[in-house]
């Protein structure tokens, strides 16, 4: 695990200044501020409803913040137009709760998809076939790939889903619940996995969660998203150790 | 009041929802014409929704073509005017009964499995994944579904009329003894283009409210699973209703052309 100062010193890959969101009186996001580093893993905990998967889906274009700016390797997103945002999204891969595979196509399709959208990005080295089982390998469910997603168990899903979002070979990974709805010992593999999978692509990670213990096994950094702003950031352990007391509600069993 | 008041809201939530359905149709005609044309998925909807039709459309055509026969005869007989039959029979089922029936049909089938699978698209987050992987969900969903159903449907008019017509001959044929080719020659002798084009013309739209209503109540299906059930019922019963109006229209302009 990297201080403070070692991931402070690596260069920006996203920031966030300000960002508000509201539905109708509902004021989600009130002034979130945030910087992910290079190589980093960034986690972001807050309790259910606390705007956590808002803020992420602002960040990757799925819903349009009110106001502030999203900043993602240089580049604006609130000013991109759609075309410059297809492109840019070739390089923020986006890990779904609920895996969010294409039911209607096979595991293979489901990695061969986003590849054919971005086959520019990779030009005449692209080879489909070869990725896809360069992906399925680093998730160890090769011999899975004629399956379709409801042969699956929940613990597959999530790793295929992993594997669709490394096929593009992104400089972020944005995972929103990664070990949420599995059982402790699948969760644990799916967190040893995304650490094999930072340390090999050296990626950025945001990782949206509740669960502590993913949190302790994974972070580099939190931030605590409680009231729709940036209430605290620190490492797991600054953070642990913090007497305020509603940072110690999120640690306290 | 509480009665003014449901009225009211009802009201004001009818005419927000044809907006957004004139607002989604406006951009399917919009996105229709925009690059990457996702001719893959294109074609592969139209083998869904037209072949794997075909069985319900030619059952459906071929009852109706046997009962509306079976129904008339007795009429014509006591008129001595069963020699009339193929053609009252023809014009009816190509100018009438076949378009609105395939379109009712089609409309339970190929409508509601529209708004059951993107609402489950939906709700499972895999349109949000499609666009997060750079993809327009709504060209790759909605636009090749939509057209695929729009030209789709003529199509299955036409089988559904030809098989309906085919039920029609074999009732006449086992209760009147008319051949195949004296019953089709009478049918095709009464049928005219002014039958046939209009028909084949209201069928497009039959088949572009199926798709935009099923597509649109699906793309925006909201509360988890509950919301499926309810988009998949809804775009049936929506479009059910679309259908007649625009049937009612399509005779009423081509009653106005008639009488030119």
């Amino acid at each position: 695990m990297m201080s403070n100062s070692e991931i402070e010193a690596r260069k920006t890959v996203l920031q966030i200044k300000d960002l508000r969101k509201s539905f109708g009186d509902n004021h989600v996001l009130n002034g979130f501020n945030m910087e992910l580093y290079q190589g980093e893993n960034l986690v972001i905990m807050g309790k259910s409803g606390s705007g956590k998967s808002v803020m992420i889906k602002c960040l990757v274009g799925l819903l349009e913040a009110d106001s502030g700016t999203i900043r993602v390797m240089d580049k604006d997103i609130t000013k991109l137009d759609q075309s410059a945002m297809d492109i840019l999204r070739a390089d923020i891969g986006f890990l779904f709760q609920g895996s969010a595979l294409y039911d209607s196509m096979t595991v293979r399709e489901n990695l061969e998809f986003p590849l054919r959208r971005h086959s520019k990005k990779f030009g005449d080295e692209m080879n489909t076939e070869q990725m896809v089982h360069e992906a399925l390998e680093n998730v160890g469910l090769l011999n899975a790939i004629d399956l379709m997603p409801s042969e699956l168990s929940g613990g597959m899903k999530r790793r295929i889903a992993l594997a669709r979002t490394l096929i593009l070979r992104p400089k972020i990974i944005l995972y929103d619940e990664p070990t949420s709805g599995l059982d402790p010992i699948t969760a644990k593999e799916i967190i040893l996995l995304m650490q094999e999978i930072q340390n090999k692509y050296n990626t950025s990670s945001l990782i949206i969660t509740h669960d502590v213990d993913c949190a302790r096994a994974i972070s580099d950094r939190m931030i605590l998203l409680i009231d729709g702003v940036d209430y605290a950031v620190g490492t797991f352990d600054q953070l642990a150790s913090d007497n305020d007391p509603k940072i110690k509600a999120f640690f306290k069993h | 009041m509480s009665g003014l008041n449901e009225i009211k809201s009802r009201l004001t939530n009818f005419f927000i929802e044809t907006g957004e359905i004139a607002y989604f149709t406006k951009r399917f005609f919009t996105e229709m014409f925009r690059r990457p044309f996702e001719m893959k998925e294109f074609f592969r909807q139209c083998y869904q929704m037209g072949n794997r039709s075909l069985l319900l459309v030619g059952i459906t055509g071929f009852i109706i073509g046997l009962v509306l026969t079976l129904q008339t005869r007795p009429t014509l007989m006591e008129f001595g005017a069963e020699s009339w039959m193929p053609s009252m029979v023809g014009i009816s089922i190509v100018r009438e009964v076949g378009p609105i029936i395939t379109a009712l049909v089609c409309a339970g089938r190929i409508g509601s499995s529209i708004g059951a699978e993107l609402g489950s698209m939906r709700v499972t987050e895999q349109i949000d994944a499609m666009e997060v992987s750079g993809t327009n969900p709504f060209k790759y969903l909605v636009v090749t579904r939509v057209l695929a159903v729009t030209l789709m449907l003529p199509l299955l008019v036409l089988f559904g009329d030809a098989i309906a017509l085919f039920g029609s001959y074999l009732v006449e044929n086992i209760k009147g003894d008319v051949s195949f080719m004296l019953y089709f020659n009478k049918v095709f002798d009464a049928l005219e283009f002014g039958d046939i084009i209009p028909a084949t013309i209201k069928s497009f739209f039959f088949g572009l409210a199926i798709g935009i209503v099923g597509c649109f109540k699906g793309f925006n299906c909201k509360k988890g699973t509950e919301g499926v059930g309810k988009a998949a019922n809804t775009a049936v019963v929506l479009t059910s209703l679309l259908l007649f109006i625009i049937d009612f229209i399509a005779v009423f302009v081509t009653d106005i052309f008639y009488d030119l």
